[in-house]
């Protein structure tokens, strides 16, 4: 019955969407102002419905209705409950309608706040939006219907992947689609500017907190997702430019570049043009993406199912999305006017540097993921890794970190060389002692040398425009981007020292051992088996001693879970604040030693750090922008009345 | 206020030459990629198109087949395990130090990333096994040779 109200709930969702997307378009045009009233209303009933249909798929997962085939193929009635509501999205058919109820909530929330731009560009809008919406709502009851019904239940489900039974898993995918669906949201803003002519600053500062959220959202998607296939994969790597990894930097990179380019637009009224095209681009990234992972083309644990109909679905969808939105950019970029200019060395001219970079680096990923996919259709299979990524990647990468070290001390339109001078000496100085220092103590490759030059320059940079300014008084949004641009530093640093500095040791050990690995001392004081509650393991007893003296125990597993059966090797993490021991247990040989994998990992955890901070950054800059657009309307709502009021008084002093 | 930068372009100019420098980096950044791609990209051989055509010492390239059955040792170190990679045609030992994957076992398939030695065993890096019943490595669907497909389909039964 639940079942069937979710799948109703979803028809009748799709159908708004189309109504949605008739009372948008045709509501903007001369005439349309009846159906255009219907806008709205569609796009909050729709919102609700979906969410519903979303709710009735958790309360199948949480009761474990087996008759429904989905759940009977990836839920467990043993799973513990957690992982049973984790699971409505840790299969493709759940995770699509995750991403339609998100994009639909979106929706909902612009048609119901959303007032300050013209009425038809937020027509145009909602009319966008629906036509997004009615793609991904064909796609789901066309090829992925999550409410399916089995004609004979099991009595027992399948199970979830056990490296999907985590709880970073019920956390990661829900991010990144937020993420993806709020630069949908984006999209649907410039294609209504673009429709109706209303490229403005205005419309930056609507688009803005949009971009923001999401970048936010693929922010701690990407560092969560890091962190995630650190621990879990057992391999002590953090990034490993896996193509599904890929999927998510595209968009990451595409919305960064777009959110310096709208500040532009909003602040100074330049780079209209080119924050459009962003705007198009961030969007097309997520689609790509969504292919990617979901059409099978891929093989991951990301890709759920190999299904060719699904990867052909999504692939239409890109191509009509993508295309149709291109063919109006073509058609209308001529008509939007050229902005404010600005002098090249400026604000303005530094965000151009990030932006061409930003997007020259988006080349090389896209590039870099999609030449297997190219060649494979010669028959030649390749596989595309760091030796690519890193070295062509940072030829980009690291300018760009100059740049961003100096450009916020620039000021708007136009600056001269002699006011920054001697700050910019200070950094150059710090880079230039950093490496001298670093290159004579140590012995390490080029990347990581440069990349600990830089994140002290990029660290010392990132505070330097609080010099001189009252704290206290200092706009939200300013203190968002000093510690955003901060977190970089501090994820470079963790990167690069992390890679210049690791320390490994593979050994197969016997019981009471001692191993040394960096400043740590690790002795195998015992493997025994333990159980949990769906899987039995081999656990390795690590008693730990840092420079001498005790520091607590590691326990590494090696995971067998039943259903699905499958192994895992559970790694051990011993964090410090300068960097975490990482143990992996192994296999056991013939002659009954144990293979161990111990990792000192200098300040790895900064990576992380690094990346929490960027995102803090960015939700204090959508704090500072949306309160100071509440101030300013409220202000001018304020006045308003006054006027009001004096013309009252005024006409009651005239009586 | 506006400063020296503008000097050299006329300002009715200035879109033109952003666009242009956006072009040229952008342009330059393909053109990086594809000769990056070319010779860092690692190819996938066979065993019979490794012992065919051995790839330079120094390239990266991975080597996919089915692990031979009864050939998997483990050296003194115990960390080292050395087994044999064929395809029906050739056979290719292989050397690899390291904790193996769950479900690398004899008579499945692996994907061993690593260089080729002068001596004519593969030094692997990393292995890639069969995953769970979703993955398996990407090279090993729809290869060329039918009886390595056979195998392969038949571990996945």
């Amino acid at each position: 019955m639940i079942a069937e109200f979710g799948l109703v709930a979803l028809w009748l969702a799709a159908a708004l969407a189309g109504l949605q997307l008739v009372a948008g378009f045709f509501g903007m045009r001369e005439g349309g102002e009846q159906v255009a009233a219907l806008a709205r209303p569609a796009a909050l009933v729709q919102a609700l419905l979906c969410g519903l249909s979303f709710l009735a798929l958790i309360y199948l997962f949480a009761t474990t209705d087996l008759s429904v085939k989905l759940v009977a193929a990836n839920s467990h009635s043993a799973k513990p409950m957690i992982f049973k509501l984790a699971g409505t999205w840790g299969n493709h058919e759940g995770s699509m309608l995750l991403w339609i109820t998100v994009m639909a909530l979106a929706g909902g929330l612009i048609a119901a706040l959303e007032r300050r731009l013209p009425e038809r560009t937020m027509l145009a809008t909602l009319g966008a939006q629906g036509f997004l919406a009615l793609g991904f709502y064909a796609f789901i009851l066309f090829t992925s219907n999550p409410f399916e019904r089995l004609p004979l239940p099991p009595v027992e489900g399948n199970g979830l992947n056990p490296l999907l039974q985590d709880i970073g898993q019920a956390f990661h995918p829900p991010n990144l689609y937020v993420g993806y669906v709020g630069l949908s949201v984006a999209f649907s803003f410039v294609v209504g500017a673009l429709l109706t002519r209303q490229v403005t600053p205005e419309f930056a500062r609507v688009m803005r907190p949009w971009v923001l959220g999401a970048w936010v959202f693929l922010t701690i998607g990407i560092t969560a997702g890091s962190y995630w296939a650190y621990y879990e994969l057992g391999w002590g790597g953090w990034w490993f430019w896996d193509p599904v990894e890929n999927a998510a930097l595209m968009p990451w990179l595409a919305a960064t570049a777009l959110l310096h380019s709208v500040s532009v637009l909003a602040a100074r009224d330049a780079l209209r043009a080119w924050t459009v095209m962003l705007g198009v681009v961030a969007f097309s990234m997520s689609m790509v993406g969504t292919f990617l992972v979901r059409s099978g083309i891929l093989t991951s644990v990301h890709a759920f199912a190999v299904d060719p109909e699904r990867g052909s679905f999504i692939l239409m969808l890109l191509a009509l999305y993508i295309g149709g939105a291109l063919v109006l950019f073509a058609t209308r970029a001529g008509t939007v006017a050229e902005g404010e200019r600005f002098s090249i060395l400026s604000r303005e001219g530094a965000l151009v540097v990030n932006n061409v970079a930003l997007s020259a680096i988006l080349g090389i990923v896209l590039l870099g993921t999609l030449y297997p996919l190219l060649t494979e259709a010669f028959d030649v299979r390749v596989s595309v890794g760091p030796p690519y990524f890193n070295p062509v990647a940072a030829i980009f990468f690291l300018p760009m970190l100059v740049v961003l070290a100096i450009g916020p001390l620039l000021r708007w339109r136009g600056d001269s060389f002699a006011r920054i001078r001697i700050p910019v000496i200070i950094l150059a100085a710090i880079a230039v002692v950093t490496l001298l220092a670093v290159w004579l103590l140590a012995d390490i490759d080029l990347l990581p040398l440069l990349g600990l030059a830089l994140a002290a320059m990029v660290a010392v940079g990132s505070v330097l425009p609080l010099r001189g300014r009252s704290l206290r008084r200092l706009p939200i949004a300013v203190w968002g981007m000093v510690i955003a641009h901060l977190g970089v530093a501090v994820a470079l640093f963790g990167m690069a020292a992390d890679t210049a500095f690791q320390q490994e040791r593979l050994v197969a050990a016997s019981v009471g051992d001692v191993i040394e690995d960096g400043p740590w001392q690790v002795e195998l004081r015992s493997v025994k088996p333990v159980a949990g509650p769906n899987w039995t393991a081999i656990e390795a007893d690590l008693g730990l001693t840092y420079k001498g003296a005790p520091a607590g125990e590691a326990k590494p597993q090696a995971r067998s879970f039943w259903s699905p059966p499958t192994e895992t090797s559970e790694v051990a993490l011993v964090t410090r604040w300068n960097g975490q021991l990482y143990a992996a247990l192994g296999n056991q040989a013939e002659d009954g030693r144990w293979q161990l994998r111990l990792w000192w990992k200098p300040f790895v955890t900064w990576i992380w750090y690094g990346g929490l901070l960027i995102a803090l950054g960015g939700v204090l800059s959508i704090i500072g922008r949306v309160s100071g657009d509440l101030r300013r309307r409220v202000a001018a709502r304020k006045i308003a009345d006054r006027k009001a009021d004096e013309e009252a008084l005024a006409a009651g002093a005239g009586a | 206020m506006t400063g020296q930068g503008n000097s050299g372009i006329k300002p009715k100019h200035q879109r033109l030459v952003l666009l242009v420098i956006a072009l040229v980096a952008l342009v330059g950044a393909g053109l990086l990629a594809a000769w990056a791609l070319r010779s860092q990209a690692s190819y996938f051989y066979l065993p019979s198109e490794i012992v065919a055509e051995a790839p330079a010492p120094d390239q990266g390239v991975r080597l996919g087949g089915m692990v031979e059955a009864g050939s998997i040792q483990t050296a003194e170190d115990g960390i080292t395990v050395n087994f044999i990679v064929g395809d029906g045609e050739a056979r290719v030992p292989v050397s690899f130090t390291g904790i193996v994957p769950a479900l690398f076992v004899e008579g499945s398939g692996v994907v061993a990333e690593g260089r080729m030695g002068a001596d004519g065993t593969f030094v692997a890096d990393n292995l890639l096994a069969k995953h769970d019943e979703n993955y398996m490595p990407r090279e090993l669907e729809g290869m060329s040779t039918e009886e390595v497909r056979a195998q392969v389909e038949a571990t996945l039964e």
